[in-house]
């Protein structure tokens, strides 16, 4: 058992994105008493100690419970807010500190698409002004060129004929179609890497589908690289290439999707698999039961954070384990594996 | 629908209800025509995407369709009465003591600025004058025992517990009063998969203990599937399949119920390939004329463009609205 996250290797040239000892503490606001009485500092440890890499052209999901830090992450990659500590690498660059004018070079090659098509779009703003504002951001196209840019995209997300769509307002489409709107104005850069951010969660379930298909056919279609961000298992499954299983600001396990779906070896994993529902009448639950509910990300469980629910927790849990190699690519954090 | 008719009488039975929002832009009918009955003890699940009338079906049960919408037609019977003729005095004792209700989201649906016993105070001293603001309390701790929260925690405010935890304590609030069938709208929604999963566990093993029956709302197939005696699958404002869940899942027959379970991934499946069921949902204020899923039907036919189907009856616990089942159970 090699330890992963202490390794020092050289980046590779596969990777898109690399992550490593990333983390984020939100520090916490006292009330003003508080603030006179007692000196010690609490933090929100929103990410805590995150490294793992993307590999280019594929779907790298990050899974796992709200207040789990996957969407802090995403959004740490994308650079929408300064990590505490740690590095992110884009395209063998080092990007964690870059400011202003270096960080614009690179925002074309990065961008995030959230999951509420509601807020991310301007109401006040036409779709094709909405789509087409990014190349004038970056002055890379305006006038006619913008138009026609902003044409053939909107065809590539399936609003066709686009004409139809670009001089309407956001309210007077659906979620779906507003979804597709936001994928359109990440992808006018014609960018690399994307964080999709619970893309299909606020989309009707007959249309979800569609929108995962599509995010798959641009993949191929233009050599993108995806980090999928979710809260649902039975999506990830399908979409992914490699998933990795978050917890408490932590990744507790990773690797292929086919090995961790077959094979999930920490608790968590296997929690939290038992408890999605399966759409078939006949199947007899075996639900694993957890104690308690997530902690707080202020007060972390010392050792494993996951030892206060774990049905499995022993004495060597007081330490907490660091992320193993049970065989090539597929990590547990969890001395079980050990055995 | 012949099926209401039958020799006893059901718990709850629903003739034919029509409900519509009188908007300024026209009128919507949110619900039309629903039929169904349920029994001591049983679940039904409501399975529809937004907008399909799933929450103001719900809504109608308590007589509560928020305004402007309306019962333009139908029955409802609980125990034979008709939910919909009863006096003012009559609706307030049917909702929470007959049929009680948990709404899809438990943070606002508390009062913030009342501790959790306040809510369990109010709500069992409106309905029964007599019981004493003690009496209340120890029934409020013995449900919280049965919902699986430390009685103490009573003295909380909402923002103090959990978002499990209130939904926890709206299940507690909707059988203070033990009422013969528990309506949940999308009770999981909000919350994670693992608390999900406990949350419905409780609900199974309340409705064990207390016999009441259970109508599940929810746009999730796979927790319908599951949880579920028997299924509506509604479609803008339509049931368009009402079977029971083992009957659904082995013979699906409606081509939106088929194209719903073929979009969902499957996580026991090793290898799977999603359908997408293309165009989105109609407008109400302008559905298409004939069958409301026409549009976007793979085995559309002329006749579906002209005239509504009807609900079809394949087998005796199976209805299914679709001219493609024509055939089967013809004279």
């Amino acid at each position: 058992m090699l330890p992963v996250q202490g390794r020092k290797s050289k980046l590779n040239e596969s990777e898109i994105v690399r992550v490593e000892h990333l983390k984020k503490y939100f520090p916490v606001e006292k009330g003003f008493l508080e603030r006179l009485l007692t000196r010690t500092r609490k933090f929100v440890k929103a990410v805590d100690d995150v490294s793992f890499s993307v590999l280019k052209g594929e779907v790298f999901t990050l899974a796992g419970e709200s207040g789990c830090g996957k969407s802090t992450t995403g959004k740490l990659i994308v650079r929408l807010m300064p990590p505490t500590s740690g590095k992110i690498y884009f395209n063998q660059t080092d990007i964690t500190r870059l400011q202003r004018e270096q960080l614009r070079t690179i925002r074309p090659k990065l961008q995030i698409i959230f999951q509420d098509p509601y807020a991310s779009l301007n109401p006040r703003m036409k779709i094709g002004q909405a789509v087409g504002h990014p190349l004038e951001i970056h002055g890379l196209a305006k006038g006619a060129e913008e138009k026609q840019r902003v044409n053939e995209i909107l065809q590539r997300v399936g609003l066709t004929p686009p004409e139809q769509f670009t001089n309407l307002y956001p309210y007077q489409i659906s979620g779906g179609q507003r979804q597709r709107v936001a994928m359109a104005r990440s992808l006018i850069l014609d960018p690399e890497f994307i964080v999709a951010d619970e893309p299909v969660s606020m989309i009707d379930v007959s249309l979800r589908t569609t929108i995962i298909d599509l995010m798959l056919d641009l993949r191929r279609d233009l050599d993108l690289t995806y980090l999928f961000i979710t809260h649902d298992l039975a999506i990830a499954k399908y979409i992914s290439d490699r998933i990795a299983i978050m917890y408490l600001g932590k990744i507790v396990e990773m690797g292929e999707k086919h090995e961790v779906f077959s094979n999930p070896l920490h608790p968590y994993t296997q929690a939290l698999m038992s408890a999605i529902p399966v759409p078939n009448p006949e199947r007899k639950r075996t639900a694993i039961e957890l104690k308690g509910e997530v902690p707080s990300a202020i007060d972390i469980p010392r050792g494993c954070r996951f030892n206060p629910r774990c049905p499995y927790v022993e004495a060597r849990c007081k330490v907490e384990p660091e992320l193993m190699a049970v065989k090539p690519g597929h990590l547990v954090a969890c001395y079980r594996i050990e055995n | 629908m012949s099926d209401e008719d039958g020799e006893k009488p059901h718990l709850l039975t629903v003739n034919n209800l029509t409900v519509e929002y009188w908007a300024r832009r026209g009128k919507i009918r949110a619900v039309e025509d629903v039929s169904f009955s349920l029994d001591k003890g049983e679940t039904l699940g409501v399975v529809g995407e937004s907008g399909s009338g799933k929450s103001t079906l719900g809504l109608s049960l308590i007589h509560l369709v928020p305004y402007p919408g309306r019962i333009v037609n139908g029955t409802i019977l609980l125990e034979g009465q008709d939910v919909l003729k009863l006096g003012k005095e009559k609706t307030r004792d049917l909702r929470g003591r007959r049929i009680s209700y948990v709404f899809q989201d438990p943070m606002t649906s508390l009062n913030p600025v009342e501790r959790i016993d306040s809510h369990f105070v109010e709500l069992i001293r409106t309905h029964e004058p007599k019981a004493t603001k003690a009496e209340a309390t120890t029934r409020a701790k013995k449900l919280f025992k049965d919902v699986g929260i430390q009685p103490d925690r009573i003295n909380d405010y909402p923002h103090q517990l959990s978002g499990g935890m209130r939904q926890r304590v709206m299940i507690a609030l909707a059988l203070a009063l033990d009422p013969s069938i528990v309506i949940a709208d999308e009770p999981t929604t909000a919350l994670d998969v693992i608390v999900q999963a406990k949350i419905l566990d409780l609900l199974k093993t309340l409705q064990d203990r207390y016999g009441m029956a259970l109508i599940l709302i929810t746009h999730d197939l796979s927790i319908v599937l599951e949880r579920s005696d028997k299924i509506i699958v509604m479609y803008a404002g339509r049931i368009v399949e009402r079977a029971s869940s083992s009957t659904l899942y082995a013979q699906t027959l409606h081509p939106y119920s088929q194209g719903l379970l073929k979009s969902i991934p499957n996580i026991e499946l090793a290898e799977q390939k999603l359908t997408a069921i293309g165009g989105s949902p109609p407008d109400l204020l302008h559905p298409p004329t004939g069958c409301r899923f026409w549009p976007r039907c793979p085995y559309v036919m002329e006749i579906c463009k002209i005239k509504e189907p009807p609900l079809l009856e394949t087998s005796s616990d199976h209805l299914v609205r679709c001219y493609l089942y024509r055939g089967e159970k013809a004279s």
